[in-house]
Formats: structure tokens, sequence, C-alpha cells
């Protein structure tokens, strides 16, 4: 690493119709150094690499390549990889039905009288292979490769493009510990190289495994620049995780509400449950009145552990009980005529319904547990959906506008409502608040322990850790995919949490 | 159909080193040699053993070739272009057409017969490509509308009896090899040109996808458009382009099905769209692009033309059974196809 | 907007205007107009009805009873598209499926009779049961296979009539009975064309199930997002294969009338292009072809609106087989406004008149 200053980017800001994305965010990336972009959902580690990457234009702020003083504009990612900044994502954009070689050369061919010069790209290839020390013949078609040699064969296709920026977005998100082995070393020879490298992943030990430099991001602002040795990784969560919202404080009051009735029976009760690749197994005990938490870092399997006592992702091993009894759910159908309920992550993508209104939104659910031959007539449908509208104060021009046109917020609503509405024993929240105002979350907190007081069992996720204090009476930590920690009563704190996420933390502290 | 999986499996893992592709067109070539070798066994005492039976099989199908690998073309790019039965019957009719009742020459029905399939192909390739409308629309549209304007231009048949244009119908290439009649007279193999013109240009085609950054590009937009757009190729141009060739060729293919008919009607290659998609799929070309060959196609038009002639030997079955037969193993090949990539699919 | 505001009284009259302007039979409806209006050139009593010799006559009589069937399968289309955001294009030839069939079994298997071999409606169900098998076929490859809508029902679009053949032993089965003839035609005494009361009752049916059942909402959901639709447990899967179920009987149904019309089971020609027609109807009721939200009553609207154009087209001497020319061009000039990326245009066409109007407004006051 040597201080030569490759990129530069100040005061970053980059705005969304309703959103302000990145505010005044810096980032300085040096010649051979790995620099790591931590932050937790929303933070706008994205943005930022597709401003850079060019995928967005930016609103304010410059960046700066190299000596040149004046600042450079990027329009498209072509024009990104002309000026040297490449990205590699975790979706790997390459072609699968093309062998390795032509990955490497496709848009770029070799020539020779006009026509493609295939000696020449094999031989190209085989030697930038080499010379990378990646293990995979020239000749082999991409989708016959494991994902760590795709990953390399995109990161050997920038570099041979003469990219001095590597971007790498959560690269080792579906890698084992070998193959993130050999792409670190793959990383640390193109740092010998010169190359500069930005390293988004949320996996901490890797962050110290091999990272220089250490930028964190929290709600699209910038927290501050880092040398890896001068931040103990449980500064570093908490840094990410950040305490904002301190004035939501005195919702916390009800505390003799979070401790739960111990002659209680369990609701639910998981034994050995797990899915391969998505959630090493383990056990859980739940009970109705109580909060449960469940917390780790994105990416550490909480919603893949929650999705699987839906149903929504199928448990390939272990059991599900409930009420004592031995169940099974095949698909979500099952679960919510068993009487739970799941908000997911993706509101878009999985939650909503997008051109159909409010009321349809509202109503599906409950439609869906009575079947095809039970439809609710028109005005009880309008009486759901007016009921609902008014009880979370859903802001909606009104109950037939399609849901595509709400706020986030509101959105968000129709969807607790569209679960309140089949009366669930068991109401699984995966991110509730996630993008959406401060007065929505707290209505949304205050509301899930209104729940619960009555009775509702209730599973809780938020990359907030302050929100999860505030309502949870118990959190289950997970970290790579493995549930590490269970944490009630005098153990729940700020941090203990955080010790348990990072992990490991207490052999730094000894240090 | 568990049961097909569980085949699949073992033949892929047995064979980890050939590739899905690969598999797929062995599996065709197979069955092409299968089928034939059946019918030489089965029909050997009506002619289904001499040369000239499999030369046949090229000569009756030259038209289909080349349009089945225009289609080929549009197929690796993810697309599908059923309008190319409806272009053959309009290239058919306006040659006829401008022959006989206009009386051009047979040249200018040539270069007629081009721009009509250029026409169709630039037409389609936009409104596919730059509008970002299902091909399957537009191209179906395209088939009515070719076969509508078949219809405004003669209703009736038209027969071609313009000299130059039979002279080239008419014109055998013998071979140098035959065979012995009953009567023990030698009969040399022969062949028409239209089956040379075929055959050169599923070898341009074959080298213009090996060999040419256009061909490549093909192969990447179908493997993955938005990689392909990351990687700095203009996708939409190449898939634009794949229809102009498409079109291009279904009206170079027409022109052949003409020379070979002789003819122009409404009902004229009805279903040829079908038998070129078979072919195409029975090749070995994903429906959801990204792999094909046009070798692969050629054998796929073979099978389709052994469906027929075993068919037609066998004389007590009727013509639809071409279809049906046809129909079902494109079903097959679409199921196989369907299962490979889910199980693709499930690996990730 | 405040209630002093002096341009309340106009805009809300606005707003009514806007409100017909933009609901979603607007257009469709407008459609149907034009088309029905344009025959008053050439054909001052297009509108006409009479009476003679009992029944009803008249161009409108004669577009309500033609487009029959079209409406019939317009709606299986609806459904088909709504739910898997693609069309059923083996539809025409289903419906021949259905006709030899049910001709087959009326005639016993000659190629004529003048004797039922069977009751009618034994006939009538196995030809429509035979139909419904062809859909659950499609289904099948689209719901479960995962293959494009298109691409699954193109191998019954050029199988089915082959099949149909192999049912009539390739001749045209004519059921020389007056019995038979009722369903295309008239029933004695009633001045109504039996299709049109066929249409009428399978629309009304339609509406029940509609009605009873959450079959509309269910498709709706399972063609806009059909992630979301599984997690609040719907069976997206059985759903789409349901709706291809159902618009195989439909064509059925359709095959069936078009069979009693002509009095014979014509494999070659019974439901020739109709495909086309069944999805420009959909698309010409305001559907879109991509799937999601849908509207029977466009549809149906849309069903009459190509039949008043190839009765109008007839009218101006164009042959059955060139229709196509005029229809695939109406379908072309559709989907491109329909598509994307020509919306995006329109509506930055449209903000800019706006933000001009706004510019203007405020000169004014200023």
């Amino acid at each position: 690493m040597s201080d030569e200053i490759i990129l530069k980017m100040r005061g970053i800001r980059k705005v969304f119709p309703g959103v302000v994305a990145l505010d005044h965010v810096d980032f300085t990336l040096r010649r051979g150094e790995i620099h790591a972009l931590m932050g937790e959902n929303g933070a706008g580690k994205s943005t930022l690499i597709k401003v850079l990457t060019g995928i967005y234009e930016l609103d304010g702020g410059e960046i700066f390549l190299g000596n040149h003083p004046k600042p450079v504009i990027i329009h498209s990612p072509q024009e990104a990889k002309d000026k040297g900044i490449s990205a590699v994502y975790q979706e790997i954009s390459l072609c699968p039905n093309l062998t390795v070689a032509e990955n490497l050369f496709i848009g770029r061919e070799p020539k020779k009288h006009g026509f493609i010069d295939w000696k020449a790209i094999h031989e190209r290839a085989s030697a930038i292979l080499k010379s990378l020390d990646i293990p995979v013949e020239s000749t082999k078609p991409l989708e016959e490769c494991s994902i760590a040699i795709q990953q390399m064969v995109a990161i050997a296709r920038a570099i041979d493009m003469k990219c001095q920026v590597l971007i790498l977005d959560e690269p080792t998100s579906s890698l084992d510990d070998g193959e993130v082995e050999k792409l670190f070393k793959l990383m640390t020879q193109l740092k010998q190289q010169g190359v500069g490298i930005v390293f988004v992943t949320h996996f901490l030990e890797q962050v110290y495994a091999i990272c220089d430099k250490i930028t964190v991001l929290r709600n699209g602002e910038l927290v501050g620049e880092y040398a890896v040795e001068a931040l103990p990784r449980i500064q570093l969560v908490a840094k990410m995780m950040g305490k904002d919202f301190d004035d939501l404080k005195k919702i916390k009051n009800d505390a003799d509400l979070k401790v739960k009735d111990q002659h209680a029976k369990p609701l639910i009760e998981a034994e050995g449950l797990g899915r391969i690749n998505h959630i090493k197994p383990f056990d859980l005990c739940v009970y109705s009145g109580e909060v449960v938490g469940f917390t780790g870092l994105l990416g550490s399997g909480r919603s893949e552990l929650v999705r699987s006592l839906y149903g929504a992702d199928k448990p390939d091993c272990g059991k599900l009980k409930m009420h004592d009894q031995v169940i099974k759910f095949k698909t979500p159908k099952d679960a919510i005529k068993k009487g739970l309920a799941y908000l997911p992550e993706d509101r878009k993508r999985d939650g909503i319904i997008d051109d159909l209104s409010v009321r349809e939104n509202i109503i599906i659910a409950l439609q869906a547990k009575r079947g095809l031959f039970k439809p609710m007539g028109r005005k009880e449908m309008e009486d759901f959906a007016d009921q609902y509208i008014e009880l979370l104060q859903i802001k909606t021009a009104s109950r037939e506008t399609p849901i595509k046109n709400l706020s986030g917020g509101n959105q968000q609503k129709v969807i607790i409502g569209r679960w309140l509405l089949t009366n669930p024993e068991y109401l699984i929240l995966d991110e509730p608040t996630r993008g959406i105002d401060i007065g929505t979350k707290t209505e949304i907190q205050k509301l899930v322990l209104k729940l619960a007081k009555e009775g509702m069992g209730i599973a809780f996720i938020s990359s907030e850790i302050d929100e999860m204090l505030r309502t949870c009476s118990r959190m289950i930590v997970m970290r790579d995919h493995e549930k590490v920690g269970e944490l009630t009563g005098s153990t729940l704190t700020e941090e203990h949490i955080m010790n348990t996420i990072a992990g490991g933390v207490k052999a730094d502290e000894k240090r | 159909m568990k049961l097909l999986n569980k085949r699949l499996n073992t033949a892929v893992s047995k064979q980890k080193m050939v590739s899905d592709t690969t598999f797929l067109i062995l599996v065709t070539v197979s069955l092409f040699i299968v089928m034939y070798i059946a019918g030489m066994i089965i029909f050997h005492d009506q002619g289904f053993a001499k040369p000239q039976m499999f030369l046949n099989l090229l000569i009756s199908n030259a038209g289909l070739i080349v349009i089945a690998c225009g289609l080929t073309l549009v197929m690796i790019t993810g697309g599908i272009d059923i309008s190319v039965g409806s272009v053959t019957a309009l290239v058919c009719m306006t040659s006829a057409y401008s022959m006989e009742v206009l009386g051009t020459s047979a040249y200018t029905s040539i270069l007629i017969a081009l721009a009509i399939g250029l026409a169709f192909g630039v037409v389609q390739g936009y409104l596919v490509s730059y509008l970002n409308i299902q091909p399957f629309i537009v191209t179906l549209a395209g088939m009515f509308f070719g076969r509508g304007m078949t219809a405004v231009i003669s209703k009736e048949m038209l027969t071609i009896k313009n000299a130059t244009f039979r002279s080239w119908a008419d014109f055998k290439i013998y071979l140098p090899f035959g065979t012995v009649n009953k009567s023990g007279i030698y009969q040399p193999a022969y062949i028409y040109p239209t089956v040379i013109i075929a055959l050169i240009i599923v070898v341009l085609i074959v080298f213009m996808l090996k060999k040419t950054k256009f061909g490549r590009s093909l192969y990447a937009v179908g493997g993955n458009q938005q990689s392909a757009l990351m990687m700095g190729l203009n996708v939409k141009r190449s898939k634009m382009m794949a229809y102009v060739l498409s079109g291009l060729l279904a009206g170079i293919g027409g022109f052949l099905f003409c020379l070979n008919t002789g003819a122009g009607f409404v009902e004229q290659a009805r279903g040829l769209e079908m038998d070129a998609i078979s072919s195409s799929v029975i090749g070995g070309t994903l429906l959801s692009g990204g792999v094909g060959n046009p070798i692969g196609t050629l054998f796929g038009v073979l099978i389709k033309g052994t469906i027929g002639s075993l068919i037609t030997t066998q004389g007590t079955l009727s013509s639809w059974w071409v279809r049906i037969v046809l129909s079902a193993l494109l079903c097959f090949f679409i199921v196989l196809q369907s299962v490979i990539t889910s199980r693709k699919r499930q690996a990730e | 907007m405040k209630k002093d505001d002096p341009q309340s009284l106009s805009s809300s009259k606005e707003n009514i205007v806007a409100s017909i302007m933009h609901h979603h039979l607007f257009m469709p409806i407008l459609g149907l107009m034009v088309v029905l209006l344009s025959n008053l050139i050439t054909k001052p009593d297009f509108f006409v009805i009479s009476m003679n010799h009992g029944v009803l006559y008249g161009n409108l009589i004669d577009v309500l009873n033609r487009g029959s069937e079209l409406v019939i399968l317009a709606i299986g289309m609806t459904l088909v598209t709504a739910a898997s955001g693609g069309q059923d294009i083996s539809v025409g030839a289903v419906m021949a499926v259905s006709a030899a069939v049910c001709c087959s079994l009326l005639s016993g298997g000659a190629a004529s009779t003048n004797v039922l071999q069977m009751p009618i409606i034994v006939a009538a169900i196995a030809g429509i049961a035979a139909s419904g098998l062809c859909g659950a076929f499609n289904g099948l490859l689209v719901s479960k296979f995962k293959i494009q809508p298109m691409v699954a029902t193109l191998i019954l679009f050029t199988a089915g009539r082959g099949i149909a053949q192999l049912f009539t032993k390739g001749q045209n089965v004519y059921v020389r009975v007056d019995t038979f003839k009722i369903f295309g035609n008239f029933i004695p005494g009633i001045p109504v064309p039996t299709p049109i009361m066929i249409s009428i009752v399978t629309v009304i049916i339609m509406a029940i199930i509609l009605k009873t059942t959450t079959l509309g909402l269910y498709v709706q959901s399972v063609g806009i997002n059909s992630n979301a639709s599984r997690l609040v447990g719907l069976n997206a899967t059985r759903i789409k294969f349901v709706t291809y179920v159902i618009c195989g009987l439909l064509a059925g149904l359709a095959g069936f009338i078009s069979a009693s019309r002509i009095y014979s089971a014509d494999a070659n020609n019974i439901g020739l292009y109709l495909e086309m027609d069944a999805i420009l109807a959909v698309a010409l009721g305001g559907n879109l072809l991509s799937g999601g939200k849908f509207s029977f009553a466009g549809s149906i609207i849309g069903a009459f609106t190509i039949q008043g154009l190839t009765t109008t087209l007839y009218a101006m001497n164009v042959s059955a087989d060139q229709l196509p020319v005029y229809k695939a061009v109406v379908v072309v000039i559709i989907v491109v406004l329909q598509s994307p990326v020509v919306q995006k245009q329109l509506k930055r066409i449209q903000m800019k008149r706006k933000s001009v109007k706004v510019l203007e407004k405020g000169g004014v006051s200023a």
C-alpha cells in the first residue's frame, strides 16, 4: 500500500424521490489498498457503488481520479470501465453459456484477417488465468465452473481491461471457506500489483482478515473512515448499527410487558430445523405474548430462519411443533391455516401486489385462507379495509387506490393490516420498518407491543438495534447462517448483543 | 417425469465431461441415425436404403433448412419468429405473380423475395428489440399479415412457367454414384442446386456464429442479456440484426421452397414455422436462448423429413400424422429442456 | 383542494369528464363506436333491425350472432392472459378438435349422417371435455414446466388440426339433422339466433363464477405478483393451470357452435384465424397482454369491435383470407401503444404539456 490516492469522492449526494440515499459522503482509495465499505440495510453502500460505476448520476459532490485536479463525470458502466473502474457483483455479470476464455474476451476479441482469432483468445486467456493463479481451463463453459471461479473470471476480465479501481460487491456470500481463501489470495496478488480494491461484505472476519481500511456508512451518511487496527470489532458493529431515534425511548416504559409468563406452554418449538446452504439446524422455542427479536448482520441468516418457520422455504431437516403437535408446512398456505403470518423483507418483490387496490391487498390473505369458494361480500371487504385503514391510520386517497400509489410506510401498514386481519397466533415481521419515515416506525413499534400484550406471538427483525431493544423481550442472535446466542433479561443489553454478533470479541478485548 | 429426471441425472453424472448442450445434440443425431436405419430395415424393399432417398430428404427440405437456420439465430438470442411460414408463402406468391402476371424476369423475382424477407425482418426486429414488445405477439402479427397479403395478391393458385425459373428448378446435378433399378438400368443419384445453396448457407452461418463478433454477441445476448449489456455489447442492435437475418433467410428459403414447388397459393407452407421451430429445438437450440447450432438444426430438419418419408412410405397412415408426431417430438424436447434448466437452477 | 377555490367548481366538472375518460372501458367503447358508426357511411341502414319469417334480421344482429364464438373465446383468453402474461394460440385448433369429436360421435364415424347416433348433449359434452383436456395439456406445460405460454400452446396450434383430422378420418363429417343445426342457427319460434343466447348464458355463468368464487382476485394477484401471491397462501401453479383448462373448455363450446352452424366438422377451417381475433379482443378491451388486472366487459366489447371490423371489411369486399392483413396491423398498433417504451414517451410528452400549461397559467396570474 502506498499513499498515492487513485480515487477520491467528496461530498457525494444522491436523492431519490422522497429519500436522500446519500448525503455528504466522502470516500478515498489508495493504490494497493483493500478498503472495506461497511453498513447495514439502507446505509447507502450500493448507491455509492452505483454512482461510482455510472449506473446512477450523482446529484452533488465530486469524483477525482488519480492526480487529475479536475473532477470526472461518469455516465455509464462502459465509461467507468474506460476510466479504469470495474465492479464485480454477487450476481455475476458474465454469460454462463460461453466458455471461460470467451467471457474474458467478449466484446474485445482479438482478430485475424477480420475474423475472431480463437487461438489467440485461448492463449491469452490461459496466460491471464495462469498469471492470476485461477485454476480453470480456458475452454470450460462458465456454467460448469463453481461460483468462486466465476467470480474470479469476472475479476480477471476487469484486471485485463486495465482496471485501477476494482469494486467487489459481496463476492463471498455464496462461497465456502476454501473458496474464500482462494479469492483472498487473488485479492492480495492484485493488491501487490497496485490495484485499489473496494470490498463490500457483511462478514466481519473477512474484513479483519484482509482489509486495510474501513469506511462505515449509516442511513446514507458517512460515519467515518478507520484503519482496521484502530477499530475493534465491537466498535465497528456499534458504528454500523448506530443509536438513532433516541427520542423514541419513551415508549419503553411498559417494562413489565416484556416479562413473559414462565409457566406458559410454548407456542412454537423448532428442533434441529435447517436448510442446506441457507440456515444451519437450530432449536427454538417461542411463547404467546412475547416479542422475540432475530438479530445479526445482513446475510447472517435471520430472514432465512423465519422463512423456514413459515414454510416459505421448505426446511430439509428437523421438526416443527405448534401447541405440542408436530406440524409440517409444505406451502405458506399451510402455515397461514395454522395461524402464522409473515411480513416479508422485500416489500416490493414479495409483499405488495402493486396493481391491486388497498382493499384487495388487505383482504387477500384472509381470502386465500378461506378458500376459492367462500368469497367475501363486497360490504364485508370494504368494512375490513376501512377498519384497518382507520386502525393503522393508513394514508390513502381511498380504499380503492392501487397500492402502488401509496408511500412505502403506508404500503407496509397495508401489509401489516393484511396479516392482522387473518388474526394470527404468530406474526413474523421481517424488517417492517425498513425505508419508512420515523413517525410510522414509532407507530409500528407501538403496535407490536400492543399486539404482544393482547397475546400474539411476534417475531421481529430489524437492522436497528435500538428498535429491537425497545420492542423485544428476548433476542436470538445469528451469525454466518447459524444461531449463535439467545439473550434475555439482564443479558439483553446493547453491548452483549454486539459482542455476540461480532463473535470472538472477548479475545480481542483481552489483547 | 421422475423417471425421466432420474435417467437424466444418471446420464449427466455418468459423463460429467459432456455438457448439457452436447448431450442434446447427441440425442438428436442418434435419434436421426436410429430412425433412418430403422426405416432402411423396415422399408428396404421400397427404396428407403437407396442413397437417392437420403438426397430427396435434402431436396424437398432445402428451403426449410435455410429458414430453420435463420430462426435458430433468433432463438439463440432468446427470441422467436413464427412469421417464417407466411413469409415463405408470400415470397412464393409474389414470385409467381411477378413472373406470370407482371412478366418480370426470374432475376427480378429473386430481388423481390429478398426485399420481402428483409422488410419483415427489419420491422419485426425493430418492434422486438427497440420497443421491447414480446417477440411472439409481433411475429404472430407478422404471420397473419404475410398470409393475408398472399391472399390479397391472388386467391388463385399460380403455377410458374417462366423458362429461366424452370431451367433453375429442373437443373439436376448428377453425382458420381447411383443405383441400378429393377430393369437393370443404372440411375445416377442427383441433387438440385437448391441443396447446394442451402448447405452453403448453413456453412456460412456456422462460420459467422463461430468467427465473428456479431455471431458471438448473439450467444452472449441469449445467455444473459443484462451481462451482455454490462460487458459493453450493443444488445439491441444484435437482437435487431438477428431478426433481420432471420427475415432475409426466410426470403431466400422461401425462394428455394418456390423452386421446389413451382407455384404460389394461399395455403402454401402452412405450419412451416412449426417445422422450423421444431427442427431448431430438436437440433438442440434452447428456447430460453444462448445455445444453438445450425448443424443441429440441419439434423432437426432431417429428422422432420425422415418422419415424413417414413409415414408416406408406410402408406396407410394419413399425412397429418407427420405433424402430430413432430409436435409430440417437439413437446418431448421442450419438456426435456425445461427439466434440464430447472435442474440447473436447483443446483445453484 | 380548498372549498373556496374559484376553480373547484369548474374542475369538478372536469373531474367528471376526466373520470369518464379514465374509466377502463372508455377506450374500448369508443373503439366499438368508431367501428360501428363508420359503417353508416357505406350503409345508412346499418343499425336497422327487422323481423323476417319470425326471426330477427339486421347487421347488428349479424355482428352479435357471428361474434358469439369470439366472445366465448375472448373470455377464456382474458383469464389466461391475466394469470400467465401470455396467450393461448391453440384455441382455434382446439375448437376444431371439439367439433371433430362431437360430429364424429354424432355420425357414428360415418362421413355423413341423417340420423343421430347418440344424444347431442352427450356428444357436445364429449367434445367440450376433449377441449378441456387440450387446455389441461397447455396448462401443465405452462404452470408446471414453466414454458412460455406461446411456445407451449404452439404445439397444439399445429398439432390440434391434425388430431381433429384423426377423429374425422380426414373428411368433413356432416350431421344433417335439424335438431343439431339449432345451436348454430335458430330455435323454431324464437327470433333470437341461438349462438347469441349461448354466449349470453356463458357470460352470465362466468359472471356468477366470478361473483361466487374468488377466482378473479386470485388470477389477478398471481398475474401481477406471483411471489407475493405464494406468500399470502395462493397456489400460483394451480391457478394458472385452471385458467388454461377453462380456456380449453370455452374453446370447446365455441367449436360446438361453429360445427352446428355449418352442421359439419371441417377440421381445416373451423376456428381458423380466431386465435388472433381472440387475442385482439383482449387487447382492444383495454387488458394488458402482459397480464395482471383484467376486465371481462372490456374483452366482450373488444370481441364485438373485432366482429364489427370484420363485418365492415366484408362490406368493403375484403375476402376472408385477406382479413388477417388488417387485423395484424391493428394488433401491431395496439401492442406498440401498450409497450412500456412508447408509454414512457407519451407520458413525457404529457408532462411537458402540463408543465407548459402551468407556466401559462402562472404567467396570466402574474
